[in-house]
């Protein structure tokens, strides 16, 4: 190792330059055990990379106007400097594919296949569940094929209706996903197969299910079943199955995007172990380097100046702070841990006494294979990292004129804080918890969702905009309910507006 | 392993499709935000593309997601001054709660409007999207002709001025070479053969007389191959071909007396831009000439004719007879697709409408390529309209609408436009 030549420390990278880089960083990703998919790294341009915003992280993206939207979006605050671009994109595909922007420096271009092609790379072959809910190695497949789907949709039944089924679909997009089942995976070869007969059999199911025959009737009237059997929290998926008007060619549509939501859900759950693993990593394998004596001070200096602004975290009342940065937060949890592994001290032999003293890197596989965002900061997020973020903890209530602090950095507060901290990167508390509770497949065809607050907290107004997307894929009324404290089941919003409702008003 | 793949050649344009699927998405609004441009341009003015922004509110994509209220916890980094149980006034509305938190800045923005660029292609096609363009097609073929002469290759007779001396001489060595040919080779031969027989050391006197004697002939038979001969000359041809006039000329027309106000004014100023930029997609050059009239008309500048004030009753005919005379001085019919738009609020002395209608169909209508006449009023309409009328009947190319508020002159516009095609094509 010692005798090794040290690596070039121009600004300017070239080809090889990258080649030497890379071919460096994979055998300390080897020597530290980073299992990962092959990577495949691609330079791109600015323009490109703003290409590759608007597609939000697809690599081929199907044709709608959101994509457009995000692109102007980008491209006006790019021109006029109010942004810069990320200087990376990865996409959890095997092979793994990294963007790389044509603008960075060598030392950058080396962070950030540390930080990519090594880190999140790592992560999405290491993390169950990116193992439980995405394929890499079909997703580019099937994203062609979707892309191809809806372009043949379009040619065939116009670009008006796709576009208001897709509208309609993204509307719905975070109910897409069955939370305490684990999905089948995507295979295009199956999908290809499978789609010709599964538009027969599904329209075939729908008949069964809306057949209105005499003798059903007179059955469900005797003992009133309620479908479906149980609350489905699959809105996507209950639509594709059941709704009783939608083409073949809608229900494939709404699988589609139901699909591709699937595909982001692990990237929601996990973003601060993400970016903390690969934050980590770049920032272990860069000074592994050189403390080979591979990379000259200057290279560190370069490094060291974009680590620091990447894993900022900017107090409560600065100008800059937007919430807590997941690059900072993971980033030093996983020093962290490391840190307690090494050298652990009293206090941490009290928190974490199964960690205290192990083996650092078994202890960060194990932490990065078997956790989300949620189960990590309540497992590992130590009382110094509190104090060291100096975390606290505001409890509003809506009730009250005035917001209380309910714990700080102090012996007291830890433990509230950890959990608090937790539970705000739970996405069932995130996200609107709203369940299909009947539809009404013997009389008016109407469909019932519930929506059951967290903490009190109300539905957006635009859930009245939602609805009507739903009464497009639907077709028939839509009720969403709330239970209050006196009554239950009270109507929130409704498409179309019922005419009682215009009557009593 | 890793591959390292170059994509900066790739097309970078990937988002092409999907910003038109955009446009194509907020067209309604984004039409909106053209039509209000139209009054901050000028008539003339149209290479640049034009800003449009649209409420943001109007592109949200809505999703189910937690609103404001409730009981809220949340972690916030950095603290410097407070202890467990202290209670602090909730902050402004706008700020969210807690300190910023991320959703603060989309709530306290979302009445932000949404500004981009259109480029000016995408800025014209917008504005004659509804103007059903094969139409427009059609309309082009409606155009003068004139006939330009133009080199067509080159033909064996002519006039001697149209000789090309080049193509000539060219085909003159083409016709020497050919008809030489053998005879030079047969030169050869003899010369050759004479050659050998000199360095003979025996002598061949009666061979060496004959052998001369073919040379000799040989010679004079190429000497007498013509130099340059009728059929060698090549003469430059020309042909006609129609070609219709890109030059066309925009009369507008307006009444500015007392009962014409400024709303008027910018109703018809769109209208003017709209016809203008509608000729620039089929003609080269424009010559916009503007008349304004009350009882006597006069030629004016853009800037007078929309904005300064005037006064006094309406006759019509001025404006026409000014146009007329124009037209004969400096536009002859057979160089300018002449074009003519009328803005007016359907006030005239009564007396004069009949004289307006002996205008038009006798010396203007069949001159013009189109005359359009649009009133804008909220009354009902006077003598102006009820001639303008009959003339309508008689004539194809003369259209006319009635316009009462600014949303009407698209659909006005187009509505023009398509009635003027249909007959031309019978």
């Amino acid at each position: 190792m010692v005798n090794k030549k040290p690596l070039s420390d121009l600004s300017e990278w070239t080809f090889e330059l990258l080649t030497e880089y890379q071919t460096e960083i994979e055998r300390i990703a080897q020597h530290y055990r980073l299992d990962t998919y092959p990577n495949q790294i691609e330079v791109i341009t600015a323009e490109q990379m703003m290409d590759a915003y608007a597609g939000v992280g697809m690599p081929i993206g199907y044709n709608h106007w959101t994509f457009g939207k995000k692109f102007i979006h980008t491209e006006q605050h790019y021109k006029r400097g109010q942004m810069g671009l990320a200087y990376e994109i990865v996409i959890n595909s095997n092979p793994c594919i990294a963007y790389l922007m044509e603008e960075n420096t060598l030392t950058m271009q080396a962070l950030v296949m540390a930080h990519a092609c090594y880190g999140h790379n790592s992560f999405f072959k290491g993390n169950y569940l990116f193992k439980a809910w995405t394929d890499a190695s079909s997703i580019i497949d099937y994203l062609v094929f979707a892309k191809n789907y809806i372009a043949d949709c379009e040619r065939k039944y116009g670009i008006d209706d796709v576009e208001t089924t897709l509208d309609a679909c993204h509307a719905l997009m975070n109910h897409g996903v069955d939370r305490y089942k684990r999905p089948q995976k995507l295979s295009l070869d199956e999908e290809l197969k499978r789609q010709k007969s599964r538009e027969k059999y599904l329209q075939s199911q729908v008949n069964t299910l809306w057949r209105t025959l005499p003798e059903q009737n007179n059955q469900t009237n005797s003992d009133k079943c309620n479908f479906p059997a149980e609350p489905q929290e699959n809105l996507l998926y209950f639509i594709e199955k059941n709704a009783p008007l939608l083409k073949p060619w809608q229900r494939e549509i709404v699988r589609i995007v139901r699909k591709i939501s699937q595909y982001f859900y692990p990237q929601k759950q996990t973003q601060v172990m993400n970016e903390g693993w690969a934050c980590f990593w770049h920032y272990t394998i860069l000074n592994h380097l050189y403390d080979e004596h591979l990379v000259s001070d200057k290279f560190m200096l370069e490094f060291l100046h974009n680590h620091t602004n990447v894993v900022a975290q900017p107090s409560y009342n600065s100008p800059y702070y937007s919430g807590i940065n997941p690059y900072a937060l993971g980033f030093n949890m996983f020093i962290d841990i490391k840190r307690i592994c090494e050298q652990p001290t009293a206090e941490d032999r009290q928190w974490f006494p199964e960690i205290a003293g192990s083996n650092w890197l078994d202890t960060v596989h194990f932490a990065m294979a078997n956790f989300k965002d949620e189960s990590f900061i309540s497992q590992y997020l130590s009382p110094k990292l509190i104090r060291d973020f100096k975390l606290f903890h505001i409890h509003d209530d809506e009730d009250n004129s005035y917001v209380d602090i309910a714990a700080i950095h102090n012996e007291a507060g830890y433990q509230k804080i950890r959990s608090t901290l937790s539970s705000q990167y739970n996405l069932s508390n995130l996200e609107a918890n709203i369940q299909i509770i009947n539809a009404d497949i013997n009389g008016d065809r109407s469909l019932t969702l519930r929506y059951t607050p967290q903490n009190n907290v109300p539905l957006a107004d635009s859930m009245h905009e939602v609805i009507k997307h739903l009464y497009y894929l639907w077709q028939f009324e839509v009720k969403l309910v709330q239970d209050t404290d006196t009554e239950p089941n009270v109507v929130i919003a409704r498409c179309p507006k019922a005419q009682s409702e215009v009557k009593s008003t | 392993m890793a591959n390292f793949i170059d994509r900066r050649l790739n097309g970078k344009n990937k988002s092409t499709v999907n910003r038109q699927r955009f446009i194509r998405r907020y067209k309604s609004q984004i039409k909106k935000s053209v039509s209000e441009a139209i009054s901050n341009r000028s008539v003339t003015d149209i290479n640049s593309g034009e800003n449009i922004s649209i409420p943001k509110r109007d592109l949200n994509e809505p999703t189910f997601h937690q609103g404001n209220g409730g009981i809220k916890d949340r972690i916030h980094p950095g603290n410097d001054q407070f202890s467990t149980g202290d209670q602090i006034a909730r902050p402004l509305k706008n700020k969210g709660q807690g300190d910023g938190q991320g959703d603060a800045s989309n709530s306290g923005e979302g009445e932000d409007e949404f500004v981009f660029t259109l480029s000016k292609d995408e800025y014209l096609n917008l504005l004659f999207e509804d103007l059903a363009l094969p139409n427009l097609e059609k309309n082009q073929l409606d155009k003068l002709i004139e006939f330009k002469t133009v080199r067509a290759g080159y033909c064996a007779e002519g006039v001697p001025a149209n000789i090309d001396v080049v193509k000539s001489l060219q085909g003159s060595i083409a016709r020497r070479i050919a008809m030489t040919s053998s005879k030079r080779k047969a030169l050869a031969e003899a010369e050759q053969q004479l050659q050998e027989l000199q360095q003979d050391a025996h002598d061949h006197i009666q061979a060496e007389i004959q052998l001369n004697k073919t040379i000799a002939q040989l010679k004079q038979k190429i000497a007498n191959v013509p130099f340059i001969d009728t059929f060698d000359l090549k003469f430059r041809n020309y042909a006609k071909k129609p070609v219709p006039t890109s030059k066309a000329v925009m009369f507008c027309l307006m009444d500015v007396s007392g009962s014409m106000d400024q709303a008027t004014k910018d109703i018809a100023k769109r209208f003017y831009i709209l016809l203008y930029l509608f000729l620039t997609r089929t003609y080269k050059t424009i010559d916009v000439v503007y008349i304004r009239h009350h009882t006597q008309a006069k030629e004016v500048d853009e800037q007078e004719f929309f904005y300064s004030q005037e006064t006094g009753g309406t006759i019509a005919s001025s404006a026409l007879e000014l146009m007329i005379k124009i037209m004969h001085e400096r536009y002859k019919t057979s160089d300018w697709n002449i074009y003519a738009a009328q803005a007016s609020d359907g006030d005239n002395w009564a007396d004069d409408s009949p004289y307006c209608q002996t205008l038009l169909t006798e010396q203007i209508l069949p001159k013009a390529r189109y005359f359009s006449y649009i009133e804008i009023t909220q009354r009902s309409h006077q003598t102006l309209w009820q001639h303008y009328q009959k003339v309508a009947e008689m004539n194809p190319h003369f259209a006319m609408r009635h316009i009462q508020t600014v949303e009407d002159i698209y659909p006005v516009f187009r509505d023009l436009f398509k009635k003027n095609t249909s007959p031309i094509e019978a």
